[in-house]
Formats: structure tokens, C-alpha cells, sequence
């Protein structure tokens, strides 16, 4: 089968484009280094098939990191290359065309972006630039769908014309005469979205600009959150689903190994769907009645944060703060998309550079930055205790991200390189794609996390029965309670950390801790172990050695976090 | 690295460059320049290559964060982010972009 590449630099429009050509969802962003492992599609061409790989974005074929690296690998099993280039910035996008026509691979090149080329001043000879490449030029808009048509009638149109390698500098003297042919610059006034660009990343006006944004974006993800649980789920779950169940235990007798293992315990005809334990009531309402509507709402917010382009400003604004955690402004990235999911936010490590770098950033991630579904029950739980305490967990989890990015900055041998980074004009949302990230990431939550809770409530159920808990409580008792100050039942919760989060925390309900003692339990979950899905994704970015590193560093901060919080609460 | 902690100007007294020059850090914010110089490993050469940025380059100086943060420039009707070390080591001959 003919293997079609879309190739060009970060944040020029790959994903959309191969959306549009495959009808596969991709995710698409406003920031360089959305895509950073390859999707695969199909696409017809004339009567065959052809499979369609979106690389991840890469300004040259001499790799500086982990993702232009994948990007080299896939160009050696393609058959023709679309070069996706920016029409805004023909001059930087086209070294990688050169390179790529130095391959000799067979090529089109879509000149994406088109339609903001002419508020933005430029103009392209469109014949030239097809004469003086000597490949087929498409100009497109990948997000409308504008010249994808043509585009895709192009593609058979490849050629490879005869470019013999050069170096560097001769490459950008051609470039240079290339674009003295081709394209004319028109001087125009800046914009209010231009004015506002600049403003974001001036120190003043930028820190209050994004003090602003983030505690706006906090304040919409809880009430939106929060909205869907008091005046959707809660009353659905309340009034359509608990009357069923409530029958259902009838039916069943109220009580056996079976009925506890579908209903859970119900308690003097009262059902409590955190605690049951259940798998048709705690099971489905951990991830659907609780856990849901925070991802909805986490994911929306995100979606618009990304699409505008905010981010790498934001990378910007916190460079000097990261700098002391050993990592670079734009490593804000992975960690913020590690309060929705630990597992795409270490994959997200790989737009840095060093393996020193990714370490420290998947360690920090995987112990101070909880996920969503985390978040959404210790809102749940902890905050029903007061928002006071939800405060405590959130400052201690800041502390703790801190002073162990501080520690390892001192201690992880190696190399931080400097931010370096592109920083895309601001765009208002295009309320498709923002509509499609949200449904792909919801999506993504519910396949993989309700099997995995349904199995996880299954073991904690059976283990209960055989009385496996009974022994690790009481091994580990002097730890749980000597140094933690929980009952020794909390072990089982931090046991099924591993397994969800989310359930694990819903462990801790009906053990009628204080206050101060769910905070404390809280936090150690939140840090203590990844649950398995990170787990997995370590191992195989970090490697066994290093993966083994950062659950040593995992435990014993943990621990001593968990010990010093019991001492002062 | 010591050298560098003493100031930007002592290289150029010892080096005896153009009096003109700047490096990225010292141009002034809204200030236009051309590229002269990096002054780097191979490896920041090449990712600075890869954005764009080469002597000969025309850019202009958008912002510069406090406490050594980050400068932001436009380059070919693009923004760029480089770290303070980085930007400290691109030399600038000022002077307006046509």
C-alpha cells in the first residue's frame, strides 16, 4: 500500500490536514508539538487505498528532539511526502522542504494557512514558487477544508525532481533567492490581536494577563463541573438509577457474595453510591456521576487554552520558575496536561529536549500533578469537608512540585537546554476542532477508565472476601498508622491507587476518617504510586532503570510528605 | 561562564568588535535588528538555525522577562522565545527593518 507522510514544521496545520484527508480525528492545537507520536489514516487515491501517517512536526532532518526524531524514522518507510509548509513564513518553512527534496522522495507541497496570508501582508506567487521547487504547490486552509479537494487530486502528481544535497548555508542562500522570486511583503498596521500577542509576553501586563486566565480557567472548570453534577448526574443518578437498584437488591435477597458484588452494601434501605462499593452503583457512578463531568469541563477548558495559543506564552512567563526546577518554560505544558490525565502528559515530555529534562518532568508529573479524575473525588470527598481543606491537599501537592523539582535540579546529572520555542499569532477557537478534542478526550476516559474501575471495584471485592486486605493492613499497619496517622484499612485504598485513583479515594469514605486524616490520605494517594496506566507509559519513555528511580523518589517523598502533614494537622 | 557573569562588554573590549553591536538581551524592546553573530555550541547553532534565526536575519526585539527570562522576537512574521543564556550569546548590529 502507498504510504502517504504529511511532514512540515510544528503548528502549521498537520493534524487538521490529515483530519480533513482520513475523516480520522486527530487532535489539533494552536502550539507547536500537539502530535507527538504518529497517527495513522486512510485515504483513497484514484481506485487504491493509501495510508496516510501525520508526523509529528519538525523544522529540520538534523533532530533536536525526541518527536523530530520519530519524524526522521517514519520519512524512511514513506512513498510520498505531503510537505505541509506556513504561507506566513515561507522562508523557515522551506529549509525543511529542501531537505526533504534533497531526499529525492517523491512530493506536493501544501501551502497551509492561506487565507490568513492576506490580512497578514504577504503575497505568494503560487506558478513561481511551483517552478522554482519544482513540486506541485496547493495552497490550503486545512481547518475550513479550503484546497484539501485539490490537494488530494495532487497527490498522484508527486514528483521528485533532482535537488543534490547542500549544506546549511547553501540552503538558505537559496532560500533566500527562492523568496526574492516569489513573495512580496506589505506593510500593514498591527492588530488589537497583535497588541494583545505582545502584551502577554511583557512582564507586567503578562503576569497579570495569565494570573487572569488561569483563575478564570480554574473558576469555569469547577462550575461547569460541579453544574453538571448538582443539575445533571446527581439527580439521574438519584432519582432514575437508584430505584432500580434499590428493586434489584430486593430481587437479590439484600445480601450474598453476589449481591455484594453487583449493589454493594445497602444500609437500611439507603443507598450511598460512594461507598457501596458496587459495581452497578459505586462502579458506575465513580466514573460517570463524579468523575465525568469534571473531564468534560477540565478538557473543554483546555481545548480553548490550547486553541487560542495561549500556552507557549504561558511557557514563556513561567521559563524563569521552571529554570529552578530544572526544566525550561515550555515543560508548563506536560504538566498542565497532567491535571487531566498523567499517562498523554508524559507522552507530552517528549517536546523536551534532554532525557534529564524528561525525567525530572515525568517524575514531578507523576507525583505532584493529580489528574482529573483524582481531582473530581477529592472535590468530592474532601470538600465536603470544606474548601478550606481541598486548599491544603492543592498547597501541599504545589509545595511538594516545587521543592522536588528544586531537589532534582541539584541532584539529576545531565543537561537542561534553554526554552526555544515558536509562539503562534492568537486565533479565536475554531469551535470544531475544540468540539472534536473534547469528544476524543472524553471518549478516550470512557473506554479506558469505566473497564478498568468495573475490574478494579471486581478485585477489591473478592480480595475483601478472601481476606487478602486483612494481612497487608496488618503488615503494614505500623507505617498506615505509626507514620500516617490512618486507620490500618487505609492501606487497601493506597493498595488500589495503583489500579484507579479515583476508586481509591472513594475507598477512604466510608472509614470515617477526620478531617485532617482524609487530607492526609489524599495527598499520599496522589502521590504514592501511578496508577498502572502511568505506570506503563514510564516505563516505556523513561526505561526500566529510570522508571524504578522515580517510584524510590515516589515513595519516599510520599511518605514523608504524608508523615510531616499528620504532624501538623 | 565566569567571564559572561562579569557582563556582556567585557568580550567585546577584549575581542575589539564592531562598536555598534548588541546582544539580544541588551537590544531594546520594540528595537529592530540584523543578526551579526551566534556565538555557540553547534547544537544551539542548530536549533536557533532551525527557527530561522541566521546572521543576515532581520528581527525585532517584542519583549524581555525580568529576573533573566526569556526574550521574545519576531522573525519573519513569527514570534521566537529564547532563553535568556541563548539570546546572550546572538549578537545584533541595531537598526531599523525596512
Amino acid at each position: 500500500m502507498t504510504r502517504i507522510l504529511l511532514m512540515g514544521n510544528p503548528n502549521v496545520g498537520k493534524s487538521a490536514l490529515f483530519s480533513r484527508l482520513t475523516g480520522v480525528q486527530a487532535i489539533v492545537s494552536n502550539y507547536p508539538g500537539t502530535t507527538i507520536s504518529y497517527t495513522r489514516g486512510y485515504m483513497k487515491l484514484g481506485e487504491e487505498t493509501a495510508e496516510v501517517i501525520d508526523v509529528p512536526g519538525t523544522y529540520t532532518l538534523e533532530p533536536t528532539s525526541e518527536a523530530e526524531e520519530i519524524a526522521l524514522r517514519l520519512l524512511e518507510s514513506g512513498d510520498i511526502v505531503i510537505n505541509v509548509a506556513n504561507a506566513i513564513n515561507l522562508e523557515r518553512n522551506l529549509y525543511l522542504t529542501l531537505q526533504l527534496l534533497e531526499r529525492g522522495i517523491p512530493m506536493v507541497v501544501a501551502l497551509n494557512l492561506w487565507d490568513d496570508t492576506r490580512h497578514r501582508g504577504v503575497d505568494i506567487n503560487l506558478e513561481k514558487l511551483e517552478k522554482s521547487l519544482g513540486v506541485p504547490v496547493i495552497p490550503t486552509v486545512a481547518i475550513t477544508g479550503q484546497g484539501v479537494k485539490e490537494l488530494a487530486e495532487n497527490i498522484p502528481r508527486a514528483t521528485s525532481p533532482t535537488h543534490p544535497p547542500t549544506t546549511r548555508d547553501e540552503r538558505w542562500v537559496t532560500i533566500g533567492k527562492i523568496i526574492e522570486q516569489v513573495q512580496q511583503i506589505r506593510h500593514r498596521h498591527h492588530t488589537w490581536r497583535e497588541r494583545l500577542a505582545d502584551a502577554s509576553v511583557k512582564p507586567l501586563s503578562g503576569g497579570f494577563i495569565a494570573l487572569v486566565i488561569l483563575a478564570a480557567s480554574f473558576f469555569i472548570v469547577r462550575l461547569i463541573g460541579e453544574g453538571l453534577i448538582n443539575y445533571v448526574l446527581d439527580p439521574l443518578f438519584n432519582t432514575l438509577w437508584s430505584p432500580v437498584i434499590l428493586k434489584l437488591s430486593q430481587l437479590m435477597g439484600g445480601a450474598g457474595f453476589l449481591h455484594d458484588l453487583v449493589i454493594g452494601k445497602v444500609i437500611g434501605g439507603e443507598l450511598n453510591f460512594v461507598e457501596s462499593f458496587g459495581l452497578l452503583t459505586s462502579g458506575l457512578y465513580v466514573p460517570l456521576g463524579v468523575v465525568l463531568p469534571y473531564i468534560v469541563s477540565f478538557y473543554l477548558v483546555l481545548g480553548i487554552l490550547e486553541d487560542t495559543g495561549y500556552l507557549p506564552r504561558l511557557a514563556v512567563l513561567m521559563d524563569t520558575i521552571m529554570h529552578r526546577l530544572g526544566l525550561h518554560g515550555y515543560a508548563i505544558i506536560p504538566n498542565l496536561l497532567g491535571l487531566g490525565c498523567n499517562v498523554p502528559a508524559i507522552l507530552a515530555t517528549r517536546i523536551l529536549e534532554s532525557k534529564r529534562e524528561r525525567f525530572i518532568a515525568a517524575t514531578l508529573i507523576s507525583i505532584a500533578v493529580p489528574c482529573a479524575a483524582l481531582q473530581a473525588m477529592i472535590f468530592g470527598l474532601v470538600g465536603a469537608r470544606g474548601l478550606g481543606y481541598v486548599a491544603i491537599v492543592y498547597g501541599t501537592l504545589f509545595i511538594v512540585w516545587i521543592i522536588l523539582g528544586i531537589i532534582l535540579n541539584r541532584t539529576v546529572k545531565g543537561f537542561s537546554p534553554e526554552l526555544l520555542i515558536e509562539i503562534p499569532p492568537y486565533r479565536l477557537p475554531p469551535w470544531r476542532t475544540v468540539a472534536q478534542k473534547l469528544w476524543l478526550r472524553t471518549y478516550g476516559f470512557l473506554a479506558e477508565a469505566i473497564p478498568i474501575i468495573l475490574g478494579a471495584i471486581l478485585v477489591i471485592n473478592v480480595l475483601y472476601i478472601l481476606g487478602v486486605f486483612d494481612a497487608i493492613a496488618n503488615f503494614t499497619a505500623p507505617v498506615v498508622t505509626g507514620l500516617l496517622g490512618l486507620p490500618k484499612e487505609a492501606v487497601t485504598a493506597l493498595v488500589i491507587g495503583f489500579l484507579r485513583k479515583d476508586v481509591a479515594l472513594g475507598m477512604l469514605a466510608p472509614l470515617a476518617l477526620s478531617s485532617g486524616q482524609l487530607v492526609v490520605g489524599s495527598v499520599v494517594l496522589a502521590m504514592l504510586f501511578p496508577c498502572v496506566a502511568t505506570f506503563v507509559v514510564m516505563l516505556r519513555e523513561l526505561g526500566v532503570v529510570n522508571m524504578l528511580k522515580a517510584v524510590g523518589i515516589m515513595i519516599v517523598a510520599a511518605l514523608a510528605t504524608g508523615g510531616l502533614l499528620n504532624l501538623i494537622l | 561562564m565566569r567571564r559572561q557573569m562579569h557582563g556582556f562588554g567585557g568580550r567585546f573590549k577584549d575581542n575589539k568588535p564592531e562598536a555598534d553591536l548588541v546582544t539580544l538581551v541588551q537590544l531594546k524592546s520594540g528595537q529592530s535588528g540584523t543578526v551579526v553573530d551566534i556565538q555557540g555550541g553547534r547544537r544551539m547553532t542548530d536549533r536557533l538555525n532551525a527557527l530561522g534565526i541566521i546572521p543576515g536575519k532581520k528581527i525585532t526585539k517584542t519583549s524581555a522577562m525580568l529576573m533573566r527570562g526569556p526574550v521574545t522576537i519576531e522573525v519573519d512574521r513569527v514570534g521566537v522565545a529564547i532563553g535568556f543564556g541563548m539570546a546572550s550569546k546572538v549578537t545584533v548590529r541595531p537598526g531599523r527593518v525596512p
